[in-house]
């Protein structure tokens, strides 16, 4: 195959944008624990318990896990492209990444249903 | 008659050298120069050492910092040698000069730029008006020629674009500092009628997105520019176009 150089994919930006509103969604729940906490929420099991439980926590817990993992696979998507130049590697890399996050992902889901 | 006396002063260097067609690797080279207080650049005194030993190969032109040939990598960090001043080194502390990192050396501190400028041509630096030619010239006010300052005056010194990491990486895919500070030059005139080819050439994850804001490009420029400013004003407008 003739080693042309391919530009042009146009998610450039919505993965740009997208990595912006998350972060923003992360600093959010990053902010509302840090003030529960400071609150005294974290005395007791049962109080962290009762404060995660409640539906607005399981809401944000959840929109913070999703835009954790979204963050994490175009941020780790990004060092692969940066760093590992053959394509089959970096194939293999994204397919792992990707893996690995909805596998985190799944798994913290599951650990908030439980509550 | 009074007579003058020329304070003079030994310059110690640690150079890089490569000739491909002697040497089998790339060596650094000790070699010291005796400058005097006329002069006052760093490229002066790469004149003397030309002089001394003619086998050095660096680009140099204008000696003014408008043509932009003699950039290199000056202790560290990229600069251009004619703006380089000799009394901000401290004396007898070796100055050591290398090509600017990232590209091919073809010779010394002489590197092969194909590279950047292929860059820099992707971007189609030149006004696109498809308006019949006006009987004088294309009007603009104050205010849109306001935003064009601090982004015509890149010299193409590639001092910018052989700083960046992401450049270093990828400089086949991402257009680099220089490129995409002639980009938002384009971008933002608005004689220009390419607006939104101009964002859908850039709207890829590598031409633009690779940009990771680490703004060695506004640290190194020699003109004092900021690329990283107009990178994020094309994201902006790109940001703009979609809501």
């Amino acid at each position: 195959m003739v080693n042309r150089k391919l530009v042009g994919a146009h998610y450039g930006l919505l993965d740009w944008l997208i990595q912006r509103i998350t972060g923003v969604v992360m600093a959010v729940f990053t902010v509302v624990v840090g003030f529960a906490l400071s609150d005294g929420v974290g005395s007791s099991y049962e109080r962290w318990h009762a404060f995660m439980s409640s539906t607005p926590m399981r809401f944000i817990s959840f929109l913070c896990i999703i835009s954790l993992c979204w963050h994490a696979w175009i941020g780790v998507r990004d060092t692969w492209m940066d760093y590992v130049q053959p394509a089959g590697i970096k194939l293999t890399l994204h397919v792992l990444t990707v893996l690995s996050v909805i596998g985190c992902g799944g798994w913290a889901v599951q650990i908030l249903w439980k509550l | 008659m009074e007579i003058v006396t020329m304070t003079t002063r030994i310059l110690k260097f640690n150079i890089y050298r490569y000739d491909p067609d002697v040497d089998r690797k790339p060596y650094m080279q000790d070699i010291e120069v005796e400058v005097d207080a006329t002069d006052r650049k760093l490229l002066d005194a790469l004149v003397k050492l030309k002089a001394k030993d003619d086998s050095i190969a660096f680009r140099r032109s204008c000696r003014e910092g408008v043509c932009g040939s003699d950039g290199m990598n000056i202790n560290g960090t990229n600069g251009l040698a004619c703006l380089a001043d000799l009394n901000t080194f401290p004396d007898g502390k070796t100055i050591v000069l290398r090509p600017l990192p990232g590209l091919p050396v073809i010779r010394d501190l002489i590197v092969d730029m194909t590279q950047f400028f292929k860059q820099y041509h992707s971007i189609k630096p030149y006004l696109i008006n498809n308006d019949p030619l006006p009987e004088r010239e294309r009007l603009q006010s104050p205010e849109e020629r306001e935003e064009l300052n601090g982004l015509y005056e890149c010299i193409l010194c590639a001092c910018c674009s052989t700083a960046c990491p992401t450049f270093w990486w990828n400089p086949d895919k991402f257009v680099g500092p220089a490129g995409l500070l002639a980009a938002y030059r384009f971008i933002a005139d608005t004689r220009d009628q390419a607006t939104n080819e101009r964002l859908d050439n850039l709207e890829d994850p590598y031409r633009l997105f690779r940009c990771h804001t680490i703004m060695n490009c506004v640290e190194v420029c020699p003109k004092g520019l900021n690329p990283t400013k107009a990178i994020g004003k094309i994201k902006d407008m790109m940001v703009r176009r979609i809501i």
